[in-house]
């Protein structure tokens, strides 16, 4: 392989990475929160990625400014967690809590069979595209390589501000260290006067965001089609295991590992691009067999 | 005393930052009664923990019968014959009592063939015949999740019980039952350990308790044992008395 | 039980006789029973707490192990290409379980997501073996020596299936209600119980994937036969989840349960087929969360006419 590719390579990887960081850490903080793991997650990063794109394009006919695609994206992002996120938590999740695990992985199963087919009626099963603000932010050059400065900086700025931030929101704010006490020990947190649901909706909310960040940011770099949710979901499990839960800092390395990963794998045998995924989840947990959130604790009895 | 069925030597363990397990060492010999006494938060239910495989040591080692069992799983030594309850009773909460003594049986007896169904086992009668000895026959076929602590503790008992071990260790077999019942259920314990010759290893809070049914007290402080002994000569030491019992001299 | 054993009577004499005055229901209905077996595969695990978003790869398997067979004219003969199409997803389960059973819930979940997944991947990218996404065609075989018209060959194989579904739900009941399926419903209930007498849960885990692995696989033999043709679909996350929602909308309390469950499965899916063709997973999804919900028993809970507790103790049908 010339050293070109593999330069590309890397930053493809560092691209993607930045994405599976975002859905990722939504993943991994409704579970360290809620105890649930949202099957449905992936879901949440397709339906951002079609509201985005939708946006882009209606601003495109709508002949205004291409800078105002990335509010658009963000605007996105919030309204896909807040409305779709939080419609999942009120309805369904709430009946759920404490409740035997297997019950729960169904639940969250069927808003994923839901939420699959509602794309595919609001969106149609065509190809989306809304490359617009990536072709506006132009290209750098690296080592002789032309690469777009959306995937090369904007991406990973964007996961760089949300680990920054999360971190920020979780050990300075008031707010973000009652998610911390309820995660830690979910009774004497209420007993210290944290309202637990409303710490569970706005998480939920919070990381369903997240999700539909990560898909709205991929939206100006792929065409959408149906079915991107479940790949997504697979690999953001799998970043959420290796790293462990609510480790933030070990999603942003585990992502990285497994961009990098996969896009060396893409340029080595691109006919198996969506098989990566699952390749790379069971090699991950076949290494490390003891259930990845890695804080394994034996129970007390 | 006869010979020593179980040595533990010098264990250590570290949660964080607790020691948990602090050079903890015991001798058990065949047939003793040994009570494990201390407060809250000594090491105690660890220390049974590390003994039968739940936990394993960072150094040390157990021995049982000759063999070394330090790093077999609590599968592998309750096979060996020792038994185990626990401070929280782990039983199967939604199936009746009778299930979950004919589980152990069928354990026990390795009959494992998919055509029999449980309730058949040949040997059934001997699990009814178990309940009954700790007086709840009745409950037999009552879902676990129904019963109150105090019985689910006993049932606890009767579980490892019926894996006929030749240790068992018991932590604080008497914690959910009523003051007025502790002597009864203590007495039939006792009953059936000297009727299968099982060795015994109790934790347990209630001095009256321990003055009665045990023939060798262990007391247990930051992860090791302080001081050991017989019941008179401990419960009148006087340190054990300020730290343990609470009672000043 | 009195009361199972005659629904279970009259569920066996009505699906026996169906065929004799709907002849247009042979397939419909042979297709139900090999969705059942998965589903009744599904349901042996679920009794662990378990699920498996995976199956499809045992019912592609042997699906496609019986199209290879039969396209290579090998045992061109329906009665040994399903046992032995059945022993390669059972040999395959047997491979697969020793990896997955040391593992819980969501990793158990995603694992057989995954693996099954990766199958699906390679059915359709090794095009010039498998056909690619097209599938492959399987050609009628001899029905015990015999060349049959279709007709008849439709009827004869559904008749050898609802054999097979009875003995194995038999089976099942029992293994239910010996220690073996009582240790299997202790992974869910206290493993670490499990474990302090002396038995290891993965053993009693790996013993059920087989049993499984077996099912599905057994459920895959047949519909290759009955449908002449065979897809990656078999393999696809949509297809095992199929297997997930038959089990729970047929309950668990017994092992009637997935066959029901199955049976009003093609009955959805043939209204669907008019009203909703779009979204009927979506239909799917929104009946799953209604049953647990509302009927967390399934279908049998209310034709038992049991709470889902008490009936769970009987095991049987
Ligand atoms: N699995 C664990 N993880 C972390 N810390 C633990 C664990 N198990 C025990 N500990 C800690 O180790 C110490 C000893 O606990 P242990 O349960 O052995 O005490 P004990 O003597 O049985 O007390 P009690 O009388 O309350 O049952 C305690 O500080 C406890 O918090
Ligand atoms: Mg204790």
């Amino acid at each position: 392989m010339p050293p070109e590719m593999l330069l590309l390579a890397a930053l493809d990887g560092l691209a993607y990475g930045s994405l599976i960081f975002l859905v990722a850490v939504g993943l991994s903080l409704i579970f360290g929160v809620l105890g649930i793991v949202n099957v449905a997650h992936g879901s949440f990063y397709a339906i951002g990625a079609y509201v985005a794109a939708a946006g882009v394009l209606a601003l495109g006919a709508a002949g205004l400014p291409t800078w105002l695609a990335f509010p658009t994206l963000l605007i996105a992002a919030a309204l896909v967690g807040i409305l779709v996120g939080g419609l999942v938590e009120i309805a369904l999740l709430r009946r759920v809590y404490g409740k035997e695990e297997v019950l729960q992985l169904i639940v969250t199963f069927a808003v994923f069979m839901i939420l699959e087919d509602a794309q595919k009626v609001v969106f149609g099963v065509q190809p989306y595209f809304a490359n617009a603000p990536m072709n506006w932010l132009g290209t750098v050059e690296v080592f002789g390589i032309f690469y777009t400065t959306y995937q090369l900086i904007l991406m990973p700025l964007v996961a760089l501000a949300v680990l920054v931030g999360l971190r920020f929101f979780l050990r300075r704010t008031s707010f973000g260290r009652a998610i911390v006490a309820v995660t830690q020990d979910r009774e004497a947190a209420t007993a210290m006067g944290i309202d637990a649901a409303r710490v569970y909706l706005i998480t939920f909310i919070i990381g369903a965001s997240l999700a539909a960040l990560g898909g709205a940011l991929a939206s100006a770099t792929t065409s959408l089609t149906p079915g991107i949710g479940a790949g997504t979901l697979v690999l953001s499990f799998a970043v959420a295991a290796i790293a462990g839960l609510g480790r933030i800092e070990g999603a942003a390395v585990a992502a990285l590992l497994i961009g990098l990963g996969r896009s060396a794998a893409v340029y080595f045998a691109p006919e198996f691009d969506v098989l990566i995924p699952y390749l790379i989840m069971m090699v991950v947990l076949l290494v490390r067999p003891q259930g990845l959130f890695s804080t394994v604790q034996t129970r007390k009895v | 005393m006869s010979g020593v069925i179980l040595e533990a030597d010098d264990l250590h363990l570290r949660f964080g930052g607790v020691q948990a397990a602090n050079g903890a060492s015991l001798k058990v010999a065949a047939n003793e009664r040994i009570a494990i006494i201390g407060p809250n938060g000594a090491g105690k239910t660890t220390f049974i923990n590390l003994c039968t495989g739940y936990l394993k040591p960072q150094s040390g080692r157990v021995v049982f019968n000759g063999q070394d069992v330090t790093r077999l799983s609590p599968r592998a030594i309750t096979r060996l014959g020792v038994g185990r309850s626990f401070q929280i009773p782990q039983l199967f909460l939604d199936n009746t009592v009778i299930d979950n003594l004919l589980l152990a049986l069928s354990a026990r007896e390795g009959s494992w063939s998919p055509f029999t169904p449980m309730l058949r086992h040949p040997k059934a009668e001997e699990m009814w015949a178990l309940l009954d000895l700790v007086g709840l026959k009745e409950t037999g076929n009552r879902i676990v999740r129904e019963l109150p602590e105090g019985m689910r503790k006993l049932i606890d008992i009767a579980v490892a019980l019926a894996l006929e071990p030749k240790l068992i260790f018991m932590d604080e077999p008497t914690s959910g039952v009523s003051s007025t019942e502790k002597f009864q259920v203590m007495d039939t314990l006792t009953r059936v350990l000297d009727a299968r010759a099982t060795t015994a290893v109790f934790v347990e809070h209630d001095m009256d308790v321990v003055a009665r049914y045990a023939n060798r007290v262990a007391v247990w402080a930051g992860g090791r044992i302080a001081h050991q002994g017989t019941p008179e000569e401990i419960l009148n030491h006087p340190e054990v008395r300020e730290t343990v019992i609470g009672v000043g001299v | 039980m009195a009361r199972q054993l005659v629904f279970g009577a009259a569920l066996i004499a009505a699906l026996a006789v169906f065929p004799l005055f709907s002849p247009w229901s042979t397939v419909i209905l042979t297709v139900a029973l090999c969705e059942g077996l998965a589903a009744l595969g599904i349901m042996v695990l679920l009794r662990a707490g378990q699920v498996s978003f995976g199956h499809g790869l045992f019912f592609s398997f042997s699906a496609y192990a019986v199209a290879f067979m039969a396209a290579a004219k090998v045992g061109h003969e329906a009665l040994v290409l399903i046992p032995v199409g059945m022993a390669a997803s059972g040999l395959l389960a047997a491979i697969v379980g020793l990896f997955v059973v040391r593992y819980r819930a969501i990793f158990f979940g995603m694992l057989n997501l995954a693996i099954s997944m990766v199958f699906f991947s390679l059915l359709e990218k090794l095009f010039s073996i498998t056909g690619g996404a097209d599938g492959k065609r399987v050609p009628r075989p001899t029905f015990a020596g015999v060349e049959f018209g279709r007709e008849q060959f439709e009827l004869a194989t559904f008749y050898v299936t609802l054999v097979l579904c009875i003995l194995a739900a038999l089976f099942v009941a029992r293994y239910l209600l010996s220690p073996g399926g009582k240790a299997l419903e202790a992974i869910k209930s206290n493993e670490t119980r499990l474990e302090y007498l002396g038995v290891s849960p993965r053993k009693v885990l790996y013993g059920a994937y087989l049993l499984s692995g077996l099912l599905a696989g057994l459920g895959g033999a047949i519909i290759a036969l009955v449908s002449g043709h065979v897809t990656p679909e078999l393999a696809y996350w949509v297809r095992s989840g199929e297997f997930v929602f038959i089990a729970i909308l047929g309950g668990i309390g017994g092992v009637a349960g997935p066959f029901l469950g199955a049976l009003m499965f093609q009955i959805i899916r043939g209204y669907a087929a008019v009203y909703a063709p779009e979204t009927w997973h979506a239909v799917l999804g929104v009946m799953l969360l209604v049953i647990i919900f509302f009927a967390p028993a399934g279908l049998y809970g209310i034709v038992a006419g049991k709470g889902g507790k008490a009936q769970r103790e009987e095991g049987g049908r």
